[in-house]
């Protein structure tokens, strides 16, 4: 038996409550509002990153120029995702606009209808410019030919090192993974209280940051035809070395690390490489925070025997409630705030790494980046797009990707794990079908 | 007899005729008592039954999305799951049984220190009482740091007691050990608050009957206060234990949403969450959250029965 609607249940719920509340709650229940009526305020959600900071000024410029008042809600990223589930399971209207993560939820959510057909409107609008978007991040926020939202951030995988101390142990900067390998161990000293390395070790958050490993011993997740492929020599390689690196030349207790965790090593000078994220720079930037304000360096993903192929993804879209009732709003709102002009100050302020072209052409505006990371930036040759796998099922399949690298971190069969994830990822990518 | 002219609906005399006011007076108790029932009904049995429906379903990713009836292959896959049920069903009772030995031997001991009046005992009453009024996922991120293998606090002392640094809550043993640590610290101040109520109940006569007969301090605890304080204490256990099961908090703040690595600190409320939440596998979920409550009743009809056969033995 298949129930295709549950409106009836909901009707049959709606009329006790509604009688029950009808005397007390009379007053609270705001009128539907129309499309015709003039909208003066949107609601916001999205998770904590420098967009969100950079957002509450260019919020209130908003509401100076329009009078639409924009409310902003922000939360840590798994708070987020599991207030949107709340929220669009549902089908709340009380907030229009969402960020999101495209690789995460977007084939989800776009399936369950959470989230409204964009394509129009990025089209609409000439002078905005829908192309002057990076390539990649234009895929990335379209599924089967839709577009579901507009990229807001841009994250790359990069090598922050310290340029002091390489530069005291007469290293060069490592180009190459087996370069990157004898660089750590060279400057690994437990008995100190000083690693060679810092990386995620905990299993789902590490998922991402392996990927630039295996796509550069020539491995991914998933192989042409969408089928699992952590079993591949490539994978096995990738999952031993990454895991080799941890074990060899990482902090006690990695497996417990996200990025969180593993950059507080690096801030606080305890490591001498930390791979991970670009957009993570400002954090070590900050002297309240880090103790690394003038060592800190930054190198290109290192090359494996594939070459190098570090993730460039979106990290931050923003899309429309397909349940809210002010749709065109808030996308004059999302075109405003995603335009030329407050992208690149968005970048200039705030370092928000821009998903347009036209904002990393501009010297001004990449004016406050960190000198070195520019280049990384501007220089996307060999990235791959994605940075997990992909499927609806995200969380389910980087728990299982994820295992092998755990074995390879605690010294176990990294072999026999990877056939196991493989076999379990298979047959995860099987029930979607 | 007043000749005040009353309006109509208070005279004493029923109307005939008037439909509402007949059918409100007939059922004026449940009238009354209607605002309660529909509070009732949609907080408490609603999602209730709501989780029970689902529990027979293939709901996943959004509950408008079609789903099938599946009958109990949610609870037998549950059942036959070796690999994250049954260990988290472990966990579970072994975070629950030690947390609550600890917190009761624990907070007993205190108590009865803390019963005897001395010079500042309302401000050491008070520090005991501290962790108590922390929020848990704040506790929780504190003995994060405090346990940080490399840089956190507890290290930095064992080293400086020539002891070897341990791993902690990074490690894949000593995790549960460590969180099953943190919530005897949370939470014994609430064992000693309750017990402090329970003692200072007690009357003072048979204390000084077994004194007089000769008694020592072991022998007076031991065949007086204990006895007498056992429903305070078993009290006390419903309490903890219940708590103690369904922790939460303090378990996502230090091992994430998967329990850790190796799942080391998966509990069932962990697994419920992940797979609602993280998976969105919602009829699974709701199968596993109705197999945790069985668990949850068939232990507590237990404690009930052994309590009054202890009462009546």
């Amino acid at each position: 038996m298949i129930i295709r609607s549950r409106r009836n249940r909901r009707a049959a719920l709606a009329a006790p409550l509604a009688l029950a509340l009808a005397a007390g709650l009379m007053a609270c229940a705001g009128g539907g509002s129309s499309s015709s009526e003039k909208v003066t305020d949107l609601t916001l959600i999205a998770a904590n990153s420098p967009w969100t900071e950079g957002l509450k000024t260019l919020a209130t410029k908003y509401e100076d120029e329009t009078g639409v008042k924009v409310n902003l809600e922000f939360y840590g990223n798994e708070q987020l995702n599991d207030t949107l589930k709340v929220k669009l399971n549902a089908q709340s209207s009380d907030f229009d606009i969402y960020g999101y993560q495209v690789q995460d939820v977007m084939r989800e959510f776009s399936r369950n209808g959470w989230l409204a057909d964009m394509t129009d409107y990025v089209k609409s609008d000439a002078d905005w410019n829908w192309d002057d978007f990076q390539q990649s991040s234009r895929d990335a926020v379209t599924l089967d030919g839709v577009v579901y939202g507009v990229p807001v951030m841009t994250e790359r995988h990069i090598m922050y090192y310290r340029s002091d101390l390489l530069e005291a142990a007469g290293i060069p900067v490592p180009t190459t993974l087996d370069e990157l390998d004898a660089a750590a161990a060279k400057l690994n000293d437990p008995a100190k209280g000083f690693y060679g390395i810092a990386m995620r070790g905990s299993k789902v958050p590490l998922v991402t940051q392996f990927s630039s490993f295996l796509y550069s011993y020539g491995g991914d997740f998933q192989d042409k035809d969408g089928n699992a492929s952590v079993d591949t020599p490539e994978a096995k390689d990738a999952y031993a070395f990454y895991g080799k690196l941890l074990k060899d030349y990482g902090p006690p207790g990695a497996t417990n690390m996200g990025w969180p965790e593993a950059s507080a090593i690096f801030a606080q000078g305890n490591a001498a490489f930390y791979l991970d994220a670009d957009s993570q720079a400002y954090t070590f930037l900050d002297p309240a925070s880090s103790a690394v304000v003038d060592t800190v360096a930054y190198g290109a993903f290192p090359a494996g025997p594939a070459g190098s192929h570090p993730y460039s993804i979106v990290p931050q879209t923003v899309g429309i409630n397909e349940y809210s009732k002010k749709k065109d709003a808030a996308w004059e709102f999302i075109k405003w705030v995603t335009n030329e002009e407050n992208s690149k100050t968005l970048l200039a302020d705030d370092t928000v790494p821009s998903a347009r072209d036209s904002s990393w052409a501009d010297d001004a505006a990449t004016a406050s980046f960190p000198a070195g990371l520019v280049e990384i930036v501007r220089n996307s040759e060999g990235t791959v797009g994605h940075d997990r796998p992909q499927l609806e099922k995200v969380a389910q399949a980087r728990e299982i990707v994820g295992a092998p690298a755990i074995s390879a971190i605690e010294g176990g069969d990294v072999d026999s794990a990877a056939d196991k994830a493989n076999t379990d990822f298979q047959d995860l990518l099987d029930g979607e079908k | 007899m007043t000749t005040t002219s009353h309006p109509s609906y208070l005279a004493p005399k029923r109307r005939r005729g008037s439909g509402l006011t007949t059918w409100a007076d007939r059922h004026i108790k449940w009238l009354f008592t209607a605002p309660a029932i529909v509070f009732v009904a949609l907080l408490i049995i609603f999602p209730i039954a709501y989780t029970v429906f689902l529990s027979f379903t293939d709901s996943a990713s959004s509950v408008t999305r079609p789903f099938k009836f599946v009958g109990f292959e949610n609870y037998a896959t549950w059942l036959t799951d070796f690999e994250r049920f049954w260990p988290a069903v472990g966990r579970t009772a072994y975070f629950t049984i030690t947390a609550l030995v600890i917190e009761l031997v624990l907070g007993l001991a205190i108590a009865l220190l803390l019963r005897k009046t001395f010079r500042g005992q309302s401000i050491v009453r008070v520090f005991i009482l501290l962790p108590l009024v922390a929020t848990p996922v704040a506790v929780g991120m504190m003995w994060l740091l405090i346990f940080e293998p490399s840089i956190g606090f507890a290290n930095v002392l064992m080293k400086s007691l020539g002891l070897p640094a341990q791993l902690w809550l990074s490690g894949t043993d000593t995790a549960l050990n460590t969180i099953v640590f943190i919530d005897v610290w949370q939470w014994t101040p609430m064992v000693i608050l309750i017990l402090l109520a329970g003692l200072s109940t007690l009357p003072e006569e048979p204390d000084e009957a077994a004194r007089v007969d000769g008694a020592n301090a072991w022998q007076r605890f031991r065949h007086i206060t204990l006895p007498l304080l056992m429903p305070t204490l078993a009290a006390a256990a419903i309490l903890r234990s219940i708590d103690a099961m369904k922790t939460f908090d303090i378990i996502y703040a230090t091992k994430g949403r998967t329990g850790g690595s190796n799942n080391e600190a998966e509990t069932l409320n962990m697994l419920a969450y992940n797979e609602s939440f993280g998976n969105s596998q919602y009829g699974s979920a709701a199968a596993l959250l109705m197999l945790f409550l069985m668990f949850i009743i068939i232990i507590l009809t237990a404690l009930t029965i052994l309590r009054s056969k202890g009462h009546r033995a």
